[in-house]
């Protein structure tokens, strides 16, 4: 699931998007096949939530059959 | 106060982790020792003072520094002409993504000045009376421009545009005109107007929230060399050494490995030492006079130039059903950035409703520009603000059905499985421990008496992991040291030892810890977002892990044994069991006084990227008393309880509720930046910017609860952030508890609540 404006920027408006990937790098590569652009955006700026669980840097953690991912902003703090 | 889940004392068979250990560094704080940013001195050091704008917004038409480096004494002077044109791009920092070009128009102005103290140019010089004088050379040419200070000011259509080249972004289509708002975000789950349709009893209420700063007691001081091969060096207070250098380098165009960067003992950050503002300039100072330049800033220039929070106005509306259930819950929130984009407007939006479980939520944020300082990250940045504004409402629907105010938030509550508002589901987590724990607090029973009034709020942060190192030491006595590559603002030392200890099993004394310098252990991230007991400590863990497995090496050599069958107990090799062979024990010192024997040295290292931060959860109770002749609010009575998930060292973790409790409370009642009809701060100092002093405050009841975060060894969650969301609100339902007003506008001072009390608002 993505945001806003990620949808509004690459996905005309869908914030809700199904792909096959077995890891986080190969959903941004598909995504990317999708919406030019948008797997490299949200490499790049992005935490994934991948069954409840944030990662700020994700890169090659598994995703499992039914799993469930939402991109974030970064989170920071004080 | 430390209790689990089910109200009982916590019991393990944990050694140290617990325990109120001795803190390493407290001798050094409290004789003075300790060097703190503006305490470090270098063989031939000179000093930097800044020129800053007398001008809220203005147009630089010129500089011209002649007459300043002519000055006898002057040493060297720079303006943004001595820093590299930088492109608009953004890269991740924190809460926010920096943009590098915005980063160094804010450390010296280029073209513009964006807020009144903004910095114009720098000096070194041999004493600050010259450097002083030669600031009185400078010649700048200002053109004045309007200004704008509110942020429904900013935003409007006809307001003075801050930057032309802005055009807001999450809107579609784009706008084809540039405007003050930066940015536009959206969160929600379900369908809001189907919700409110469901609901019994509606609330919508706006608020305001005044841009308030960290108040850290040290103001911002850096020392900077370079010498004449390039190579530099970077002494200052900072939450960060790694991101100091990061940014340092990025903003003179440096490459990482000519600059090193040394933090000093650090005298308070809460976010507002993430960033940078003297460091690039002492060293742009020193690139060009290869002299030592040391920098450090008045309490009023800290006030000027260095970031607050965000002031806010926040729009809330909840519906619910008359049993207590929540059917919607709505806000639009729009923060004040500062001079360049960048607040906290996405943790503002996605932390607004976490506390609870909900079907129909929608929350919109814009990210304003207006001529103040550029905003900071202020524990859980955004997140008090939006936060604040909810807290009161649920407080009025839960008067409005008749229900109590802690029951009604349990029967909304989060917990393990919901949807979070901002999407992903939580984990196991403690917020229904939290209010259960403060519903049984006697506190919570007691009664009051005429013009006082009790409140209730909670608050959510999400807290985060991330890059950390650390190595670990094994002295050839069997002592140890422990490295870490991150500041200790809140008592990590003391965390880190005791991890250490508990993972070696030796006295908690015998381990000593150093924070080291860039150059002297890997990459860690700054100290924020509640990480470092947690990240960095895992970091520890591991390293203490691997100093373990080379000690049972080293012992199974000795003992010409397989290593499998040995084992390390209370600081001890033991043989596994008789099947092993009949061995005396090794002690830590025994086997460390025959490395040299056995292999060489024995130290431990780690780095990671830790994963699984567990969110936390915290629910105030504050009693005030109104003196309805003054307007005076007082807090009479406060209790916060907090899941801590494992509390490492109980007194600090104690201090950081504490702490953050004493800064929502000013937040509420004292704290707020004024400016006068020409965008001039006021109240750049602390008599009259009031922030509460220990003889306005109760003693703060800290009650710490104990949900495990399944992805820490010991079960730890940060804890440095909550205790800032629920004050505001806690404070605010508890004058509305004890007036029948509810003060929307923060800060709740005396003649604004006077003004109420006569109004009958």
């Amino acid at each position: 699931m993505l945001t806003s404006g990620l949808s509004q920027q690459f996905t005309g408006g869908r914030s809700e998007i199904e792909v096959r990937a077995a890891t986080v790098r190969q959903l941004l590569g598909e995504l990317d096949d999708l919406y030019p652009g948008l797997g490299s955006e949200l490499g790049t700026d992005t935490a994934i939530a991948i069954d409840g669980e944030i990662f700020q840097d994700p890169y090659l953690e598994a995703i499992g059959a039914d799993s469930e991912i939402y991109f974030l902003p970064r989170i920071g703090g004080g | 106060m430390t209790t689990n889940g089910n109200g009982s004392t916590q019991g393990n068979g944990l050694k140290w982790v617990g325990k109120r250990t001795i803190r390493p560094d407290g001798v050094d704080k409290v004789t003075g020792r300790a060097q703190f940013g503006a305490d470090f001195t270098l063989p031939g050091m000179i000093v930097g003072q800044v020129l800053r704008s007398p001008h809220a917004h203005a147009n630089i038409r010129s500089i011209k520094t002649d007459k300043a480096e002519a000055l006898p004494g002057v040493k060297a002077v720079v303006t943004s002409a001595d820093f590299p044109e930088l492109p608009s791009t953004f890269e991740a920092a924190g809460e926010v993504m920096l943009n590098f070009r915005d980063m160094s128009c804010n450390v010296l102005a280029r073209k513009k000045v964006l807020y009144h103290g903004h910095a114009v140019a720098a000096v070194a010089a041999t004493s600050v009376a010259v450097a002083d004088q030669a600031l009185a050379l400078i010649e700048v040419d200002y053109e004045i421009l309007p200004h704008v200070i509110d942020v429904i000011e900013a935003m409007a259509p006809d307001a003075p545009l801050l930057h032309d080249d802005m055009f807001t972004i999450g809107v579609e289509p784009t706008p084809d005109k540039p405007s003050n708002i930066a940015k536009r975000v959206e969160y929600g789950l379900g369908d809001i107007e189907a919700g409110f349709k469901a609901a019994d009893v509606v609330v919508e209420r706006e608020f305001t929230t005044k841009a308030v700063h960290q108040g850290y007691i040290e103001p911002h001081a850096a020392v900077a060399t370079a010498s004449e091969d390039g190579q530099c060096h970077i002494w200052c207070s900072t939450q960060g050494q790694f991101v100091v250098r990061a940014y340092v380098s990025k903003l003179l165009g440096l490459e990482i490995s000519q600059l090193r960067v040394t933090p000093s003992e650090i005298g308070g950050g809460f976010g507002g030492k993430t960033v940078v503002y003297l460091e690039p300039l002492a060293l742009a100072l020193s690139l060009k006079c290869h002299r030592p330049v040391k920098m450090v800033m008045s309490r009023e220039e800290v006030f000027q130039a260095s970031g607050p929070t965000s002031g806010a106005h926040v729009w809330v509306k909840v519906g619910a059903t008359k049993d207590g259930r929540i059917t919607a819950a709505e806000a639009v929130l729009k923060y004040q950035a500062g001079a360049v984009q960048g607040s906290p407007i996405m943790p503002g939006c996605m932390c607004a409703f976490a506390p609870y479980d909900l079907e129909n939520v929608k929350v919109v944020g814009f990210d304003v520009v207006s001529n103040r300082p550029k905003v900071a990250a202020y524990r859980a940045p955004g997140a008090p603000i939006s936060e604040f504004g909810v807290e009161c409402v649920i407080d009025e629907v839960a008067n409005k059905i008749g229900m109590d105010a802690i029951a009604f938030r349990e029967k909304n509550a989060a917990r393990e499985g919901t949807h979070a508002a901002y999407g992903p589901r939580f984990g196991p987590v403690g917020y229904t421990e939290t209010l259960r724990v403060a519903k049984e607090h006697p506190h919570y029973h007691a009664p009051l008496g005429p013009n006082q009034g009790r409140g209730v709020a909670s608050g959510f942060w999400f807290n985060i992991g991330g890059d950390s190192s650390a190595a670990l030491h094994i002295n050839e006595d069997g002592t140890a040291t422990v490295i870490s590559g991150c500041p200790d603002i809140g008592g990590s030392r003391a965390s880190l030892v005791i991890m250490a200890a508990e993972i070696l099993g030796i006295d908690v004394d015998r381990v000593r810890p150093i924070i080291a310098d860039t150059s002297s252990i890997g990459y860690s991230f700054l100290t924020g977002g509640s990480r470092v007991t947690f990240a960095t400590g895992m970091a520890v863990i591991q390293a203490a892990e691997d100093v373990v497995r080379q000690l049972r090496e080293r012992a199974a050599m000795i003992w010409e044994i397989d290593v499998e069958a040995v084992v390390w107990e209370n600081g001890e090799a033991r043989p596994s069991g008789s099947n092993a062979g009949e061995f005396d024990p090794l002690s830590l010192g025994d086997i460390a006084a025959k490395a040299g024997k056995t292999g060489g040295p024995i130290n431990g290292h780690a780095s990671l990227n830790a994963q699984g931060a567990g969110p936390a959860f915290g629910t105030h109770i504050c009693d005030v008393e109104v003196d309805k002749e003054t307007g005076r609010v007082t807090v009479l009575r406060y209790t916060a309880v907090q899941d801590a998930g494992k509390a490492i060292h109980p007194s600090y973790v104690e201090g950081q509720i504490q702490g953050g409790a004493v800064q929502g409370i000013g937040w509420a009642l004292n704290e707020e930046y004024i400016y006068d009809e020409k965008g001039r701060l006021e109240n750049a100092g602390f008599l009259d910017y009031r922030i509460p002093v220990a003889s306005d405050m109760p003693m703060i009841d800290a009650v710490i609860v104990e949900v495990p975060n399944p992805k820490h060894p010991f079960g730890v969650r940060g804890v440095g952030e909550v205790p800032l969301c629920p004050p505001m609100a806690a404070v605010a339902n508890a004058v509305a508890a004890a007036t029948g007003l509810r003060m929307a506008d923060l800060p709740i001072s005396p003649p604004k609540l006077l003004e109420a009390i006569d109004n009958g608002l």
